[in-house]
């Protein structure tokens, strides 16, 4: 067993990248993320492989899309406004099929807001800013080890689906430290010989020098990449859902949160049961794709949802969706860099133990 | 004051003070005794000479949050850092404070203080002392949190991993710290007659 060392989220989730064998980091400062760059300015060089600091952040995700493209294990990292700037090229590389990874560490907005952690691009991470239907695969992590993980996950996701991939974190994660149980990566990163822009064509080997391209004027070839592209998101909603369900089968009020959010409610779910309230708490890891089937069969039968959340209820689109009005749907939104309290989750507890006490589990608002 | 295990302690100072290095050490003591523990800094635009602060949970179960609005134990080190924070402290709880930097002032009645003049303290010692550690000493004699012993071996830890050359003058200073208590639960009457 590897033994637990104190070390800051940042860093912790680009020492993971490292592990996964990271060949190309390229980024631009922005708060508060900053301790990635730094991290990988260190330790990249030192390894033999490339640590750019870009002139931009349009840079920085395009010099992603370049290295991506030839197979190669490369990322960035940002924050909010500054992600709001690749959206372009994240749209670009789910059409060219380009497995760039992507660390988002979440900054109040909107606009350039501040520092202060958030939850408020869900929808950027999770519906995209960028044009036509494309996904992105996003992972949202409640604790630094699980930061870990999810890292080595994002980067085996995105190879096996060449696909983009994110790590959706907040401030909390980036900046916190805790004591972290360093795993080695126990994934294998799919091949990518098959596909990878290799530089070779034409010549000796007689085939076509291989082309990642998002523009497709030809004929019906966008139709049937759109068509490939959406089979594609449908296996990977089918097969990559991860959640984590707390004490949800006997509950009544079920609790759904995602990131640094779930572990306060965690937290009250435990205090709420040892006064004989019955609350659990449903969990979404992959944001993309959202579990909805499981969540749905999870609010089957239960009085009340309280959705928690760190902006103004953007996952509550999706958990409106998934459980189609099985039962009421209550929320609590903090906005602008405010975190979210026990104390307040535990009060609204109480107040909807009293509001739904009457009304028959499982039934339609 | 927080009954259960879990701790809530913040530091705060101005940044050259060592107030994050403070907390990284009870953090790295917490590990050290199997407990669960979080830091979070204050981030942003830091600087020397600018307010620095960082929140320390440490906890016998899961962590919830690393912030908090109740400290049950505050270390002040600066005029700024008591005025700040001073009111997060729970009742009944503790607060270090750096007497050389916060001038007159009215005290709470219902929490407990230890005044020491650090800053002075670290200026005129024949050794060099480090006022931070100085009031880490403090806070472990005061309080149960941690053991001495494993906050020793954390600082051994931090200080070798850091600056290896700083590693006599924390255990040195970390011990001046805590043989320092002399004044304990002032009432406010003598609060009101210090002068700091």
């Amino acid at each position: 067993m590897t033994q637990k060392v104190l070390i800051k989220g940042n860093k912790a989730i680009a020492q993971a990248a490292i592990n996964v064998g990271l060949e190309c980091y390229f980024g631009y400062p922005i708060t508060p993320q900053n301790e990635i760059g730094e991290f990988m300015s260190d330790e990249m060089p030192k390894l033999g492989r490339t640590y750019i600091s870009a002139e931009s952040e349009l840079a920085a995700v395009n010099m992603l899309i370049g290295a991506a493209s030839t197979g190669t294990l490369a990322m960035t990292s940002s924050s909010s406004c500054a992600i709001a700037l690749m959206q372009e090229a994240i749209s670009a590389m789910a059409t060219a099929e380009i497995p760039g990874v992507i660390i988002s560490v979440m900054r109040a907005g909107p606009g350039l807001g501040n520092i202060t952690p958030s939850q408020g691009d869900y929808f950027q991470a999770t519906k995209g800013g960028g044009n036509g239907d494309y996904r992105t695969i996003v992972l949202a992590p409640s604790s630094i080890s699980e930061a870990v993980e999810l890292t080595y996950k994002t980067f085996y996701l995105a190879f096996k689906y060449r696909n983009p991939a994110m790590l959706l974190a907040d401030g909390m994660i980036g900046q916190m430290m805790e004591p972290v149980e360093l795993k080695p990566f126990d994934l294998k990163i799919p091949d990518s010989s098959d596909w990878e822009a290799d530089g070779v064509g034409e010549g000796a080997n007689k085939r076509p020098f291989r082309k990642l391209v998002s523009l497709h004027m030809q004929g019906d070839d966008l139709p049937k990449l759109n068509a490939k592209l959406q089979s594609k998101y449908n296996q990977i909603q089918m097969n990559e859902v991860m959640y984590e369900e707390f004490m949800t089968e006997d509950a009544d009020i079920l609790i759904t949160a995602f990131g640094t959010v779930a572990r306060v409610a965690k937290s009250v779910v435990t205090e709420a049961r040892k006064t004989g309230l019955k609350v659990g708490l449903f969990r979404p890891i992959t944001v993309w794709p959202f579990p909805s089937n499981e969540l749905k069969e999870a609010a089957a039968g239960k009085k009340v949802l309280l959705d928690i959340e760190l902006n103004e209820g953007q996952m509550l689109l999706d958990v409106k969706a998934a459980i189609d009005g099985v039962c009421p749907v209550e929320l609590i939104s903090k906005l602008g860099g405010e975190i979210v309290k026990a104390h307040e989750i535990m009060e609204k507890i109480i107040e909807l133990s009293k509001k739904y006490s009457s009304q028959k589990a499982g039934a339609v608002c | 004051m927080n009954t259960n295990s879990e701790k809530h302690i913040i530091i705060a100072g101005f940044g050259g003070q060592g107030v994050l290095f403070l907390g990284t050490t009870l953090a790295e003591a917490a590990i050290i005794e199997g407990k669960n523990t979080t830091w979070m800094p204050s981030y942003g635009a830091e600087m020397r000479g600018g307010s620095a602060n960082c929140f320390v949970v440490i906890s016998d179960g899961e962590i919830p949050s690393p912030l908090f609005d109740e400290a049950d134990y505050g270390v002040f080190l600066s005029k700024a850092a008591i005025n700040k924070f001073e009111n997060t402290i729970s009742k009944n709880g503790l607060a270090i404070v750096n007497s050389s930097m916060i001038g007159e002032r009215a005290f709470r009645s219902d929490i407990e203080y230890v005044l020491e003049p650090l800053s002075d303290l670290a200026a005129h010692s024949k050794e060099k002392m480090l006022l931070n550690i100085m009031a880490l000493g403090l806070l472990i004699r005061k309080t149960s949190i941690l053991t001495k012993e494993s906050v020793i071996k954390a600082l051994t830890k931090v200080s070798s991993a850091k600056k290896p050359e700083f590693l006599k003058f924390n255990l040195e200073s970390f011990e001046a710290g805590y043989n320092l208590i002399k004044s304990t639960s002032l009432d406010n009457k003598a609060l009101e007659r210090a002068v700091c």
